[in-house]
């Protein structure tokens, strides 16, 4: 055991890296031509995406009656969709924010990758809201602005509209914090880049960066400055979210827990994205050694404790509904655990719960490939959960009158493939186009040579 | 503006640090410093006081978190009163969603905005930059020798001790 402990942690970075092999590793999946694997990865996502546009546009013209609700389950698939979506963004922001201001180094090689999943995981979330309006055209009328209806103004004392506000602003303050951190690397790209179209693209948005003292020194204090604005939102833009079903005062929904539990599936949800998207972009970008076992190893590490976190959620919402004496609070309990979704829900707790608890094991942790069929399952599970949470509380009125089940159709299915599509097609064009590590910050936590440098 | 300056290259962070420093102690202009990731210790060297963007991001939050209460309370409780649940007009709590959402949003859009103008930086820009390699893994200190052809050599003296790669020097 002692012997275990002598032993010094091995490197972030691999490979004892110089300066200029760190810029060449991560511009090199960008300079030579797509491989292979690439290219069917890219047709595969973007034939989803086609699919999605298809069914998205035939119920644009139809209306959305050809999804399988109806009177009693008003909400489902789509809603599950949004805030399965939204919640994937929320680890990006923890990984590039709150890790930033705990000073957690090993994030500087997947905090741009994770920060491009929250883009694009929010671009899916919002996608669908404005699908559910049904007269998707007319989604502006969700802003305040001065109309002809006699200014008839929104209500904001909606939690949709605060979701409006929470989204909007979730996905303009991610943006504007991963595109600050991209202009030093994109200046780096810029200046070893041909003359042409590409190079013109690049310094165009690298805004003349030339790695001046002075710009670096305000840069740093603004990144800091933007990491603890995006903090607080990781923790509110879910629980606005959450207010959505705690605001109402059907059983299941109207908890004080929600928001919290919310967040915390959240970022377990964010968390098991990320670790399966880092699996696969290691392997295929050759980034073995800025993403190594270590990151993984930490990466697991959350995802125990957030999934941990989960569990006690789930416990704790089974406690209030017996604890409550509400006899629509029981039922509906009873209806989760043991009604027409009952398997979901336990397929929930197992991919949630239980999956996660393997990570006690180091040898679970060590072994990569056995942990990106985990994150697929908690993904899974992830997903599972807001659907049971949104369904089961419907389907199983008050009245047993108006009783319903619910099950989803073709063309919501191809939707919620089609978001997929759009997500993994946006990720891949990002590994292709712009340095999915941040070059700049990873050179700053390279081990050097301390010795030759007092000399 | 057609001053001479004098430019090291460098290839570590240490030695730039180390002529900094020594700049510094005997009294040069430095002009700027060129790292392709932030040098730290370089803006003692530069001489740069602590920046003001945190009072831009708190300005520009507590903006937000004023303009979003008031147009709030406008248009719920003078512009057009709805009777919503029969909550007052002015449903104050609900309104705090919404007045912190547009904090974070005005402050962060407002300090990265100031940043810009503060930095100089746009986009398409052209700037100057010693070397094409400073973004990659060179470091660049310059120095103005202020005129004199003796303190001109000095510098220059001052850069070989630091194990500078190349001294160059140019018209800015």
């Amino acid at each position: 055991m002692e012997e275990k402990l002598a032993q010094p942690d091995p490197p972030w970075i691999l490979g004892n890296k110089s300066l200029t092999q760190v810029t060449s590793d991560v511009c090199a999946p960008l300079e030579r031509r797509g491989t292979m694997l690439w290219w069917s990865a890219f047709l595969v996502s973007s034939c989803f995406l086609a699919l999605g546009i298809v069914a998205v546009t035939y119920q644009m013209l139809t209306g959305i009656g050809t999804w399988g609700l109806n009177r009693t389950v008003g909400w489902a698939f789509d809603i599950t969709n949004f805030v399965f979506w939204i919640g994937i963004g929320h680890a990006g922001t923890l990984i590039s924010a709150i890790l930033l201001l705990f000073r957690q180094k090993w994030r500087n090689s997947i905090n741009r990758s994770a920060e491009a999943m929250t883009i694009f995981a929010v671009i899916c979330a919002g996608l669908f809201p404005v699908i559910h309006m049904g007269r998707a055209w007319l989604f502006y009328w969700m802003v305040p602005y001065p109309n002809e209806r006699g200014s008839l103004w929104i209500n904001f004392r909606s939690p949709l509209v605060w979701d409006f506000f929470a989204i909007s602003t979730y996905f303009l303050i991610s943006l504007v914090f991963w595109y600050i951190g991209l202009v030093p690397d994109l200046a780096t790209l810029r200046d070893r880049t041909r003359p042409g179209l590409y190079r013109r693209f690049l310094s165009f948005f690298s805004l003349g960066w030339n790695g001046s003292g002075r710009t670096w020194h305000r840069y740093e204090i603004l990144y800091l400055l933007l990491a603890g604005l995006a903090t607080p939102l990781v923790v509110s833009v879910h629980s606005v979210v959450s207010t959505d079903f705690a605001a109402s005062l059907l059983p299941g929904w109207h908890t004080t827990l929600f928001p919290p539990y919310f967040v915390t599936g959240a970022i377990f949800s964010g968390l098991a994205m990320v670790l399966t998207l880092m699996l696969i972009a290691r392997k295929v970008m050759h980034l073995e050694d800025y993403i190594t076992p270590r990151h993984v190893n930490s990466m697991t590490k959350l995802v125990l404790a957030t999934g941990s976190l989960v569990g006690l959620a789930y416990l704790t919402e089974v406690f209030t509904a017996l604890y409550s004496g509400n006899t629509f609070e029981h039922a509906n309990l009873v209806n989760r655990i043991g009604g027409p979704l009952a398997w979901g829900y336990w397929l929930m707790v197992a991919c949630n719960v239980l999956v996660p608890q393997l990570f006690w094991l180091p040898r679970i942790r060590a072994n990569l490939g056995v942990v990106f069929l985990l994150s697929i399952l908690i993904n899974l599970g992830m997903w599972f959960e807001r659907f049971i949470i949104i369904v089961t509380s419907l389907e199983r009125d008050f009245l047993p009158s108006s009783w319903a089940d619910y099950a989803p159709t073709s063309i919501e299915i191809a939707t919620l493939l089609g978001s997929f599509g759009l997500f993994f097609t946006c990720f891949l064009l990002f590994c292709r186009f712009l340095p999915m590590i941040a070059i700049a910050e990873v050179k700053t936590i390279l081990v050097r040579p301390k010795e030759e440098a007092k000399s | 503006m057609n001053q001479q300056i004098i430019f090291a290259t460098f290839e570590r962070e240490e030695d730039l640090l180390r002529a900094a420093e020594r700049a510094r102690q005997e009294g040069w202009l430095i002009r700027d410093t060129y790292s392709p990731y932030p040098v730290h210790g370089a803006d003692r060297a530069l001489g740069l006081k602590r920046s003001r963007l945190p009072r831009a991001a708190l300005f520009f939050g507590v903006l937000g978190l004023g303009l979003a209460f008031w147009f709030q309370f406008w248009v719920s409780a003078i512009d057009w009163p709805i009777n919503v649940g029969g909550r007052p007009w002015n449903s104050l709590p609900a309104f705090v969603p919404v007045a912190f959402e547009m904090m974070v949003l005005c402050s962060g859009l407002g300090v990265a905005l100031t940043w810009l103008i503060v930095c100089r930086l746009y986009p398409g820009k052209k700037s100057p930059q010693p070397s094409e390699r400073v973004t990659d893994d060179r470091f660049v200190l310059e120095i103005e020798p202020e005129g004199s052809a003796s303190g001109a050599e000095k510098v220059r003296q001052l850069f070989q001790d630091c194990n500078a790669f190349a001294v160059e020097e140019k018209r800015g």
